[in-house]
């Protein structure tokens, strides 16, 4: 596993060029299913360089020690990825950044941080059992807790697995602030709240957490290409197709509230993954 | 070491087009009627989609770089003016949006008015209108940013430059863009070097008195109006960002205060 830590580097430097792009196109095909012309590809990272050039504008320290640990641990979560580790190890470092975005959020004497803060951790709440489950699921097919194993599979695990992948896209569609989850923070501003969990961060802290996510968004559609983890192509038109599918929905719904997204998002999402369970443990 | 400067100065150069290809703007209504708030937004719709040149309205100072601000100043509100502008980190811009935004406008008499946005805080662009209509305030954003390159050192200013060199920087009011004309070129390019020099001045010295101009202005934006009924809004206002080197037409200064006015400023800070 250490023989390829030198290509998960390269391969986290380009997921971070990966994503910044993937959000531009995101920002594209979101204007265009709203029918404007939306901003160039490129758009994500001006928005970050500019970021970085403005002056420290900090409440206090903790905000700079949590945006650093924030990107820090989704970039050895993604780096984990890469090195095809164990999933369980994955999900603990991935979860600790998440807590540390809310830290942040907490230090300071904003409501709308607050909030936003309050609301990020009940998402944590609602995708986590989720994620967890997805890895369980996993693990049955595979026999370990390790990528590596997956990679190993002859056949593909979509076919096998459907009601779990479809749960794993409420995890998605959490982690990617989209509609109808995109309650603690929206890509899209004007959000009651404002900017939510993000308020208070600006300037190069804000960069860093719009890096991170960058890199927690290809980590999740990493998991997600796990599901067809035999084939470049079939791997590439799953990845295509979910975040198309993503998209479409949020420019369909509102955003809804905190206990919707408990009841229907939670519930259902765990409820997917245990059918799923019991058929591949009966079959 | 030597590498490692290549490495600052490419990533300096990132920075700066960055600021110029992401504006992100705060919208403050400062006790405007209103009309030019629904302008503001109007921005923001399919119709003129200001996300093509970067902008997005984040409605967080602590986010933003440009604050448009729109009506007059009161003596309750100056505070939260003046509080949200100094919670945004620098460079950062602010735009008067409006007859209120420039002058006080119709409320200028009122007992409790203080008068435009420039009575408090620093206002490096003045859009006119009653309404200001989304073309000129998307007009004033890219002026802004003019502005932002001014400071930042990346041109020379050119309220400092010849006539002809401020009318070659001056984007303003190419969304009233008709066939480019000798003679009026030449009129423009001097009426622009003027209008320009009042800006600036007007951000060095914001306290300044600017008397009568709110009529002035929504005289003007009567005769804008007129000239851009044709046109097609969005192809109009990707025309005002594109096109580098306006050559103004007689409706002269989307953007940029009246000539009679930055007479006066001349008159005042020179
Ligand atoms: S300029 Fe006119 S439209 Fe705008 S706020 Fe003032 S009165 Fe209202």
């Amino acid at each position: 596993m250490i023989m390829l830590l030198p290509y998960a580097v390269a391969a986290l430097v380009l997921s971070v060029i990966a994503g910044g792009l993937l959000s531009g196109v995101d920002r594209i095909v979101t204007a265009r299913l709203q029918s404007r012309q939306g901003p160039p590809v490129l758009q994500p990272f001006y928005d970050v360089f500019k970021l970085f050039g403005k002056t420290h504008s900090v409440v206090n320290p903790w905000q700079v020690f949590c945006s650093f640990v924030y990107v820090t641990a989704s970039a050895l979560a993604l780096l984990l990825f890469f090195m095809r580790g164990d999933l369980l190890l994955l999900f603990f470092i991935l979860t600790i950044g998440a807590v540390f975005q809310v830290v942040g959020a907490l230090t300071v004497n904003s409501p709308f941080s607050q909030v936003g803060a309050q609301r990020e951790l009940l998402q944590m709440l609602t995708y986590e059992p989720i994620l967890i489950l997805v890895f369980i699921a996993l693990s049955m097919k595979s026999g370990s807790f390790l990528i590596a194993d997956i990679y190993r599979l002859e056949e593909p695990l979509l076919p096998s697995m459907p009601l779990v992948y479809v749960a794993l896209g409420y995890a998605l569609t959490i982690k990617l602030r989209k509609s109808p989850f995109d309650i603690s923070a929206s890509h899209h501003a004007h959000q009651e709240i404002v900017r939510g969990v993000l308020n208070d961060y600006s300037g190069p802290q804000l960069a860093l957490l719009e890096i991170g996510h960058w890199l927690d968004v290809v980590l999740l559609l990493g998991i997600c290409s796990l599901f067809w983890s035999t084939g470049v192509v079939g791997m590439i038109v799953l990845l295509a197709a979910t975040y198309f599918v993503e998209l479409v929905i949020d420019n369909v719904c509102a955003r809804l509230t905190w206990q919707w997204m408990l009841l229907r998002g939670l519930c259902a999402g765990v409820i997917l993954c245990v059918i799923n369970l019991f058929l591949l443990y009966a079959v | 070491m030597n590498r490692l400067e290549k490495l600052q100065q490419w990533f300096n150069k990132r920075i700066n087009e960055g600021r110029l290809k992401s504006p992100w703007i705060v919208h403050f209504d400062c006790g405007s009627c209103n009309g030019c708030d629904i302008e503001t937004l109007a921005c923001l719709t399919p119709v003129y989609d200001v996300e093509r040149f970067g902008i997005i309205n984040v409605g967080n100072p602590k986010h933003a770089d440009v604050l448009l601000v729109t009506g007059t100043v009161n003596s309750r509100n100056r505070h939260v003016l003046k509080n949200i502008y100094d919670q945004m980190p620098e460079p950062k811009a602010v735009i008067a949006i409006g007859a209120c935004g420039m002058t006080g406008g119709v409320f200028r008499e009122c007992y409790n008015v203080l008068g435009g946005v420039d009575q408090v805080i620093p206002v490096d662009v003045y859009v006119p209108g009653c309404p200001a209509k989304p073309e000129a305030i998307i007009d004033g954003v890219v002026t802004a940013l003019e502005r932002i390159k001014v400071k930042l050192g990346l041109i020379e200013d050119p309220a400092l430059s010849s006539g002809e060199a401020a009318a070659a920087l001056e984007p303003v009011s190419s969304f009233t863009q008709t066939a480019p004309e000798k003679g009026v070129e030449s009129e423009a390019a001097a009426l622009t070097g003027e209008s320009s020099a009042a800006r600036s001045s007007a951000f060095d010295a914001p306290a300044s008195d600017l008397s009568a101009a709110g009529a002035t202005s929504a005289k003007e934006t009567a005769a804008q109006g007129d000239a851009t009924a044709e046109n097609p809004a969005g192809e109009t206002s990707a025309a005002a960002f594109e096109q580098e080197p306006a050559a103004q037409s007689e409706t002269a200064g989307g953007t940029t205060p009246p000539a009679g006015k930055a007479q006066e400023h001349d008159g005042k800070t020179v």
